[in-house]
């Protein structure tokens, strides 16, 4: 037999949890020089199956074939030796290091004795320089952006030599524009003969980048097939098997009273500077505001300072008529407000403790889940229960901790455990940030009927389709002003994007209206 | 499955890091030459021998069990009280004081009430570093540290200008105020066990309570585990990081009370910050946090500590007996690399088990 097409060979591989299987029998191959993609809902099994081949778990049965040859991963040490590299979506980063240090973390180019900076910050240009992408090595860690420290990673796992890189989800956290960047890099590493295993929720990327696809469901291997032969459709429907519908159909909104009313807000981000810089903004009971903007024009601070978790500079803030300004977190959640935040592991989650008890987060002071100051766990856990059956939550149980949930799943808890409270105002961050298409589709839906119900939805996102599809209004947000409010039946990504770019609304629609005569007169 | 690995582990792990502890002192002992058989023999010996060294034992664990669940309430929230012993020395002083001012009173009055006094004072202490640490961040380590000294010297003052006249130690409290009791001390053969021994046994019940079943309990430890979601909860962290130090302080207060009404029944000039304090801290890191391990791992102190005493009569001295539990503190502080082990250890037979 000469060499293997393939670079990986996962056969049979079953991973259980106590007596559930999160990975079923999946098979799965990846040819040199492709990249792959891997397909399936919250909770399918995808992370863990990459754990596997990443040596982070061990397999309960199963074989794994690394360029033909059978190979036990035992450890990450081992996959790195094999040439498996993995970019966690949750990076593995200390702040306080160096790019540089980073990289060399755990593979110091010594000379002799003391660790060769100098060494270290050629090899690391030279790597970076070969596949086009650059890093500043002495840089803080803590002071680069999200984007630029997933390109730490990606190098860290070059410095040390992978020959296939795995990303999970890559792209949750990055921008439009990272993401543009990340596909160009992972292009050139294909290119230098790398192959490259990459999660991803959104079928567009799927279909921008990868070779072949994958696709898992429950746990269990259903197809492998050749991107360009199937539609985003298909892939979708192969994803949950049913027929999944992108749009949301939703009704006109009835607007009554304003629950939100924001005058004159100034919020100062962490270094000082006004992050929010005399905002205006109302949301009205029966509608969805949205929110676009490219990430760090304030929206974090707004919604902060709105749920009482940044100071309020001046201005005010006025939720169901009462003047909610600077008041403590508590007042304002009692004052009928849902907040789902936009880093669930950071705000929304007390991830070591249980499903159940992070469902109760912002309940367990309160009658029927405790009484008295005594709680009572069969109240907590049997309600758990119900919400992750109504929001079909993937666990095993309740009373695993929320750490052991699929990232999808962690975030539906999150939106169960707010939109179970019935808030006069819903406050939503990234609502569908790491979630599958099906699971998109639903919270969707649960927003638009929280506004058919007579709710205000405040909601923050950098999807734009997100926000086209589901609001009634989009305020657009540059340098911490709202910069204008459109109607997404009147507008649309082009002109949405030179807003949130500072260009005013007039010459945006004339810009737009331009582009579209011009491709109009070409044909 | 899984929950059941966890609870073997987190009974295997204190359980190895004692067997490699008391390796440890056996090696020792046998470099230094001395018979490990015989040393051990006498320490079994000296814990268990009759019913006086039996009741010294558990007199000694009662004042670990409750530093120690001081500690663990703290350190579940996020806080790490050094103070324990500063703390515990201000219960002993203000129930010794209450019980000279009040020689008197019935003892069903009394010693209530010093119980009362020690704790709160043990709280106040506690609270001062809690308050600073909530107030201005101030690191509630230093904070405590620094107030172990002052209230070393406080007390010392006390004992010498206040209680008596220019004396090192103060007079017996009266019986009335004596956590002793004829029962224990005839039943124990005549050892300083007390009635705080109760105290410490309720006390591990309502701690755990207090931890698991109360909304104050849910919030101490969601503090501790992730301040940012517990904020974004409406949790309030000052009052949160103020009641985890007051509570802490009130149990090693308690702690305090203890030795000064049961073990001692009087106050005297300290070299050095009560013992308890670090014992109650190493006491309950070997016992996980959890009130059941607390309470093991106070009586194994127990048992080494006064078993230990015997050691000199064949030879070995003292020392070893402090190496031995050094050793065993030591193993408890790297249990992490046990943890690690074992982990290793569990995956390689599971898929063992996969391929059978
Ligand atoms: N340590 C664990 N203990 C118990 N169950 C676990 C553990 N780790 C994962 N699981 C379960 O295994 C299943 C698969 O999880 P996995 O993280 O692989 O999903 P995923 O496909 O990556 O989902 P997502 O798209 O949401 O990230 C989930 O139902 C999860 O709850
Ligand atoms: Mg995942």
């Amino acid at each position: 037999m000469g060499e293997s097409q393939y670079v990986i060979e996962m056969e049979n591989i079953t991973k259980a949890f106590g007596n559930f299987k999160a990975n079923d029998n999946i098979n799965l191959r990846v040819k040199k020089g492709e990249i792959h993609a891997l397909l399936g809902e919250n909770g399918a099994g995808k992370s863990t199956l990459m754990n596997i081949l990443s040596g982070l778990l061990e397999p309960t049965s199963g074989t794994i074939r690394i360029n033909g040859k059978e190979e036990k991963i035992s450890s990450p040490t081992v996959a790195n030796r094999l040439g498996i590299g993995m970019v966690h979506q949750h990076f593995m980063l200390i702040d306080n290091f160096t790019i540089a240090e980073n990289i060399i973390l755990g593979s110091e180019p010594t000379n002799g004795v003391a660790i060769d900076n100098k060494q270290a910050y050629q090899d690391i240009l030279a790597v970076s320089e070969k596949y086009g992408f650059k890093v500043e090595p002495g840089e803080l860690v803590g002071n680069i952006s999200v984007g630029m420290q997933q390109r730490v990673e990606i190098l860290k796992t070059l410095y040390r030599g992978a020959d296939l890189l795995i990303f999970d989800e890559p792209t949750a956290v990055l921008t439009p524009q990272e993401i543009d960047e990340l596909i160009v890099i992972m292009k050139e590493l294909v290119a230098e003969g790398k192959s490259i295993i990459i999660i991803t929720h959104k079928l567009d990327e799927i279909k921008a980048v990868a070779d072949r696809c994958t696709i898992i469901r429950r746990g269990k291997s259903i197809d492998t097939v050749n991107v360009a032969d199937v539609s985003q459709q298909e892939l979708a429907d192969l994803m949950v098997g049913r027929s999944v519908s992108f749009k949301t159909p939703k009704g006109p909104s009835h607007p009554t009273k304003p629950v939100l009313k924001i005058k004159d807000l100034v919020v100062k981000e962490n270094r000082g500077l006004n992050a929010v810089n005399g905002l205006n903004l109302e949301v009205r009971a029966g509608e969805v505001v949205g929110i676009a903007g490219i990430d760090g024009n304030g929206q974090s601070e707004l919604l902060q300072a709105i749920t009482g978790m940044r100071k309020v500079e001046s201005g005010t803030v006025e939720i169901n008529g009462k003047d909610m300004t600077g008041q403590r977190p508590r007042t304002i959640t009692e004052n009928s407000v849902g907040h789902v935040p936009e880093d669930r592991h950071r705000f929304g989650l007390v991830l070591p403790m249980t499903l159940a008890e992070n469902i109760a987060l912002q309940t367990y002071y309160k009658e029927p889940l405790s009484k008295h100051g005594i709680l009572d766990y069969k109240m907590i856990n049997s309600h758990a229960r119900e919400l992750i059956e109504e929001f079909d939550v993937r666990t095993t149980n309740e009373l695993v901790p929320a750490s052991a949930l699929s990232g999808g799943n962690q975030q539906k808890a999150i939106i169960a455990r707010e939109i179970d409270r019935d808030p006069d105002l819903l406050i939503v961050a990234q609502p569908t940030r790491g979630l599958d298409v099906g699971a998109i589709e639903y919270i969707h839906k649960r927003l638009i009927e929280q506004r058919d119900s007579g709710k205000g939805v405040l909601c923050v996102s950098f999807e734009l389709d997100e926000i086209l599809n589901v609001s009634d209004r989009i305020a657009v947000m540059f340098e911490g002003q709202v910069v204008g409010i459109v109607d997404p039946k009147e507008t649309n990504e082009q002109e949405l994007g030179l807003l949130m770019a500072g260009v005013p609304l007039e010459r945006a629609r004339a810009e737009v209206a331009q582009v579209k005569e011009g491709a109009v007169s070409h044909e | 499955m899984n929950k059941k690995n966890e609870l073997v582990r987190s009974i295997a792990v204190p359980v190895i890091s004692v067997l490699a502890g008391l390796l440890l002192g056996a090696i020792i002992m046998l470099v230094f030459q001395y018979n490990p058989v015989e040393g051990y023999g006498a320490m079994i010996e000296g814990a268990f021998g009759r019913a006086y060294n039996v009741g010294e034992v558990v007199r000694l664990a009662t004042p670990l069990i409750l530093t120690g669940l001081g500690f663990s309430v703290a350190y579940t929230a996020g806080f790490f009280n050094i103070g324990l012993a500063g703390q515990a020395l201000c219960g002993w002083i203000a129930s010794i004081w209450l019980a000279m001012t009040f020689p008197d009173l019935p003892k069903a009055l009394l010693v209530p009430l010093c119980i009362i006094a020690g704790t709160l004072a043990g709280a106040l202490w506690a609270g001062i570093a809690g308050f600073f640490r909530a107030q201005f961040g101030t690191s509630e380590v230093i904070v405590t540290i620094m107030l172990n000294y002052t209230i070393l010297y406080i007390s010392n003052h006390i004992v010498r200008y206040v209680l008596t006249d220019n004396a090192d130690a103060t007079p017996k409290i009266s019986p009335n105020a004596s956590l002793r009791s004829d029962f224990l001390t005839q039943l124990s053969g005549g050892s300083r066990l007390n009635g705080g021994i109760f105290l410490a046994l309720l006390m591990i019940v309502l701690v755990w309570v207090l931890m698991k079943r109360t909304t104050a309990g849910f919030e101490l430890r969601s503090v501790g585990l992730n301040p940012l979601a517990s904020e974004y909860a409406g949790m309030n962290a000052k009052k949160n990081i103020i009641l985890a130090m007051v509570i802490s302080g009130a149990l090693a207060g308690m702690g305090g009370v203890v030795e000064g009404l049961g073990t001692f029944e009087n106050l005297y000039v300290l070299s050095a910050a009560p013992e308890i304090g670090f014992d109650g801290l190493a006491v309950s890191l070997l016992g996980g946090g959890n009130p059941i391990g607390i309470l093991l791992s106070s009586l194994l102190f127990g048992v080494l500590k006064i078993g230990g005493l015997k050691m000199p009569s064949v030879g070995v001295p003292k020392e070893i007996v402090e190496i031995v539990i050094a050793s065993i503190i030591f193993f408890v502080g790297i249990n992490y690399a046990i943890r690690y082990i074992m982990d290793k250890f569990a995956a390689k037979k599971m898929t063992g088990k996969g391929e059978a």
